[in-house]
């Protein structure tokens, strides 16, 4: 049985025919073709899927697809602006923050969503805001650094 | 019922490449029309950094920029053999072979170059940007790309060289053990600064101080990540990961990340690390590789620091606060702290 | 917080570089931050199909029958994969470098020897597919008893848990059940020595976790040959590996790889490939074999247990003097990589430190639980363990600084290891000086001031003992630069270093001989 949805993926509508109790994950990479969305375990458990629903932060291998009907969903696809890089990203090169870049789109769209709601968070926020996020190459530094610098960064545009 | 303090260090060696050798990797490089290089590589980049640390390899033995280097890795059908990536062989042996493969490639461009600068190859030298130019006399130069051109179309030359690295497999003596495990070694010295619950049995690690020696450090970032992250694992080895934690016994295993536990970000500590470059003598520059040992120095150091400051030993990982609490009752609770 | 100290060992390095040395940006980083990196599972095919592994429930049991009929009906089922249809279904991993004998199947036929074993694949048109038919095989088993307990397995009339390997250990060299390692004479040493310390190490398994599962995807391409998406951490070891259980020529296959997201060493086992390409002979089709996280969690090889008995005899002055070591790599069912780290272990038996006498046996044992391999640090990180937690009681029951012991115990260049090998390039001293003085770690004037280069500041008893002295008076340091921009030369890796004398017996005087078994003078 399969079902339609309809939901905006990075400002674009797009439209996609689900199977029954499909998850997010699998409809984005599967059906959507949004490859930039990485699945680490299906089992809500390592956060490696995180995406941004209504702006909020949520793990897409343990959402019904169908219940994303009329939602905003961003994705790391849509973080870049044409050939400019979000903060975060320059953050994240700037800082190292990557190795086998496996769980980055993840821990950016975590990221992302802490900033857009608080420009400038504590360390303990940054921390917060990774914590359902698993890195098993970097043991977490360069990535929080690279999220407080980001928002430094963009402390000095608004500045 | 109080929180202890306490630190304890730990000092390691760590063998570089396969045990006994026999691990061979090739590489292939070669030159685009435009004097852009790329290297062919079957090497894996899992997040150490293969692709990074060949490309300066490469770069730096041709003598041009790193801009002009792409190291393209892991397709069977392109990339010449090589064993794998693990073992900390990655930088020592893939680097080796793509030194030499560099070497070769180099040698033919610096023949194209003298050809068009009717000099000797000898005389030349390359400036890193770029150019191949007269050495004492830089103004008499040509750049790597009219080199290129020259040699593709006119010279009838390819720019290009293949690079093998072998240790030669060694020999076990059954009876004694005699055997060369490795060629060189990379050292490591960690304290470990800890403070326990004596209460909950929990280890929380304070601050950890290290001195790594891992020969040439081809590129310092990239040695902090392997560093930093790797003393991370070594610190999640040693209080927190197992898939049987109550082995031999098969049961309580772990099935997803709630019930694995590793240090979050909020459980992790700061690192002080100094860098020690010994260069291994046939090392690429003089590199080891930092990929495993970096974690090595952390589970005894924490073992230790335990041991400083309430007084017990516990010598089964990982040390749990149900292995720490059992361990105090044995010895009925714990000590004023005996920090150093 | 990452320093330098470019002072130390400056004489051996060219620091002139143009790009080595430099913090330069990874090639793969914009891939990564943007989600352009391609892993295996980044290539999409148009009826890709999807195979499950039905997996043992049991530790040990024979498998009476097997009943796939239901299965094989179930909707989106597209084909059944037995052990019969294996080409070659008996391997062992590092066959490849004819080490070990084919001990494992890919898919159990008769026996399953632990919990989560491969017994047979569903291929179908969906994971869920795939998954709902694997509920639908019925198996019955006899179970048998199992052993988890490496020691209970050596035991005479212990349940033999592999057929090749019947006594429940790896075969050394056609006749020894261990690796041995053998280096002057622990017994007398002990008898002689001030103080002995004893003790039994335990690591159990650890997940390798990389947050990218095992996994590959087989695609049929022109002329006969298949494309295989993988995960390897080997790209040729997995190759040829799936090459000789399919009983393929090795250039049908053509594996891409080589951007991973994380593999600590779970990633050389070759988990996924074979089947995946069996699965795609069969069908025609493009098949993936993903492990869940469940799968790579319980059944995906872990790093694995060991059990290590460590005893040390030392003098009251802080040089250790013996070392017996025995240690029992806990294998799981098979092989694949344990009698290989077992090797390594013996090798490092004495840590980076000098040590005249020392014992070692290593075991690789067969036990009913999931196979064990490689992880960051194989065959070394739990000895580690073993040995620094040692060198600490040992510091403690002589009253020294833990430091300042290890300094004292260091090997330096020229000393003689236990394998038998010149030790060279050593820096284990530096880093202890190094990270003591960083970590506001008092210790001596004399300790800083040794060096791990030959000819430079001896240990303090060379003067307090002179009958027995540690570290004989060397010539002045000859600092010889070395040039490492080696372009121009031929690749020369370097040649074997030339074979020392053999330990002299027991009791034999210093000085004369280079060499005491107990008080080991250094060989010079």
């Amino acid at each position: 049985m399969r079902t339609p949805v309809q939901f905006s993926l990075n400002g674009e509508e797009v439209a996609a025919f689900v199977e029954g109790g499909a998850n997010l994950l699998d409809a984005l990479r599967e059906t959507v073709g949004d490859l930039t969305v990485k699945g680490g375990c299906w089992q809500g458990t390592c956060g490696t899927c995180t995406v941004l629903i209504d702006g909020a932060p949520r793990l897409a291998c343990i959402t019904l697809a169908e219940t994303c009907a009329g939602r905003s969903i961003e994705t790391v696809a849509g973080l870049r602006r044409g050939p400019d890089l979000h903060p975060l990203q320059t953050a994240f090169i700037e800082h190292f923050a990557a190795q086998c870049g496996y769980c980055t789109p993840g821990m950016l769209m975590a990221a992302k969503a802490l900033l857009d709601r608080k420009p400038s968070p504590t360390r303990e926020e940054v921390v917060e805001a990774i914590g359902g996020n698993i890195c098993r190459c970097t043991g977490y530094e360069p990535i929080i650094e690279a999220i407080l610098a980001a928002s430094r960064a963009g402390d000095r545009r608004s500045a | 019922m109080a929180k202890h303090r306490g630190r304890g260090v730990a000092a390691i060696n760590y063998p570089i490449g396969m045990n006994l050798g026999g691990d061979p990797s090739q590489a292939l490089v070669h030159s685009n029309p435009s004097g852009k290089f790329t290297v062919a590589l079957s090497s894996i980049d899992l997040g150490q950094g293969m692709k990074s640390v060949t490309r300066q390899i490469c770069a730096e033995t041709l003598g041009v920029p790193i801009e002009d280097v792409y190291v393209d890795t892991a397709d069977s059908d392109t990339g010449p053999h090589c064993m794998g990536s693990f073992a900390s062989r990655g930088t020592h042996r893939v680097g080796n072979a793509v030194m030499a493969a560099a070497r070769e490639a180099r040698a033919v461009m610096m023949e194209a170059a003298a050809e068009e600068l009717e000099v000797d190859a000898g005389d030349l030298e390359t400036d890193g940007r770029g150019n191949i130019r007269v050495k004492g006399a830089p103004q008499k130069s040509i750049s790597v790309k009219d080199v290129a051109v020259a040699a593709q179309f006119r010279q009838g030359k390819t720019i290009s060289g293949r690079g093998i690295f072998l240790v030669p497999l060694s020999d076990v003596d059954p009876e004694t053990g005699e055997m060369s495990p490795a060629t060189c070694y990379a050292h490591a010295c960690l304290i470990a600064e800890v403070e326990v619950d004596d209460e909950t049995g929990e280890v929380a690690v304070l601050k950890m101080t290290s001195a790594y020696e891992l020969g040439r450090a081809l590129n310092p970032k990239l040695v902090e990540q392997q560093l930093v992250g790797g003393a991370w694992m070594g610190m999640s080895h040693a209080l927190y990961e197992t898939p049987e934690p109550y082995y031999p016994d098969t049961r309580n295993g772990p099935r997803d990340f709630n019930e694995y536990l590793m240090p979050g970000p909020g459980d992790i500590c700061p690192h002080d690390i100094t860098v020690l470059e010994r260069p291994a003598p046939d090392g690429p520059f003089g590199a080891k590789g930092p990929g495993e040992m970096c974690a090595n120095p952390v589970l005894p150091a924490i073992a230790n620091a335990i041991f400083n400051a309430v007084g017990v030993r516990v010598n089964e990982l990982p040390i749990t606060p149900e292995k720490v609490l059992r361990a105090l009752k044995a010895k009925n609770g714990a000590p004023a702290s005996r920090f150093r | 917080m990452l320093e330098f100290r470019k002072d130390i060992f400056a004489d051996e390095r060219d620091d002139n570089l143009k790009e080595v040395g430099r913090p330069t940006q990874r090639q793969d980083i914009l891939g990564h931050v943007t989600g352009a990196s391609a892993f295996y599972d980044d290539h999409r095919f148009a009826g890709l199909l999807h195979l499950k592994i039905l997996r043992s429930p049991h530790a040990h049991a024979r498998i009476r029958s097997i009943d796939d009929a239901a299965a094989q009906r179930a909707p989106g089922v597209k084909r059944i994969i037995r052990a019969a249809d294996v080409p070659v279904n008996l391997n062992t991993l590092l066959s490849l470098i004819q080490f070990g004998k084919d001990d494992e199947p890919s898919l159990a036929s008769d026996v399953v020897r632990y919990k989560g074993e491969p017994i047979l694949g569903i291929v179908a048109t969906s994971e869920r597919s795939a998954r709902e038919a694997l509920a639908l095989v019925r198996v019955s088993y006899d179970p048998l008893p199992a052993v988890f307990d490496v020691e209970e397995a050596l035991k005479p009339g212990a349940v033999s848990v592999n057929a090749t390997y019947p006594k429940n250990t790896f075969e050394y060299y056609g006749k020894y059940d261990h690796q041995k390692l053998r280096y002057g004479d622990v017994d007398s040493a002990f008898g002689q020595c001030d103080v002995i310390v004893e003790d039994r190490y335990q690591m159990s398994p650890i997940e390798h976790a990389p947050t990218e599962t095992n996994g590959s995807i087989a695609v049929p391409d022109t002329n006969g040959r298949f494309v295989v998406y993988t995960s390897t951490q080997a790209l040729f070891f997995s190759l040829d590996t799936a090459a000789k259980i399919n009983a393929m020529p090795s250039n049908q296959l053509h594996f891409i790889g080589g951007t991973v997201g994380g593999g600590f060493g779970g990633k050389v086992d070759t988990l996924t490939e074979p089947l995946a390409i069996l699965a795609a002979r069969l069908t025609g089709a493009p098949v993936r074999y993903r492990l869940s996280r469940h799968e790579e969690m319980q059944f995906g090889s872990p790093r694995g247990a060991e059990r290590i008995y460590v005893k040390d005899g030392a003098m009251r002055d802080g040089r250790i003097v013996a070392r017996k070591v025995t240690a029992y790599f806990d294998s799981g069912a098979y092989t694949r990589l344990s009698s290989y780290a077992a090797v390594k272990c013996a090798a490092h038996i004495p840590g980076p430190y000098t040590i005249p006498n020392v014992y070692g046996d290593v075991y690789c044992v067969f036990t009913n639980r999931t196979p064990a391999t490689a992880m960051r640090g194989f065959g070394v990180t739990a000895l580690d363990f073993a040995l620094e937690c040692q060198m600490d009681k040992l510091a403690t029951a002589i009253g020294m600084d833990p430091i300042e012991f290890r300094i004292l115990n260091a090997y330096r260049d020229g000393d003689m290891k236990a394998h038998r090998r010149e030790a060279k390039n050593c820096a284990l001293i530096e880093c202890c000086q190094v990270a003591a003085e960083k970590a506001n770690w008092p210790i001596r004037e004399e300790y800083r001031r040794m060096s791990s280069r030959r000819g430079a500041a001896s240990a303090p008893h060379a003067s307090a003992r002179p009958e027995a002295p540690r570290r004989q008076p060397a010539p002045a340091p000859v600092q010889q630069r070395i040039p490492y921009d080696r372009a121009g030369e031929p690749p020369a890796p370097d040649a074997p270093p030339p074979r020392p004398p053999a330990p002299p017996p027991a009791g034999s005087s210093h000085g004369a001989t280079r060499f005491s078994s107990v008080f080991g003078t250094r060989r010079r």
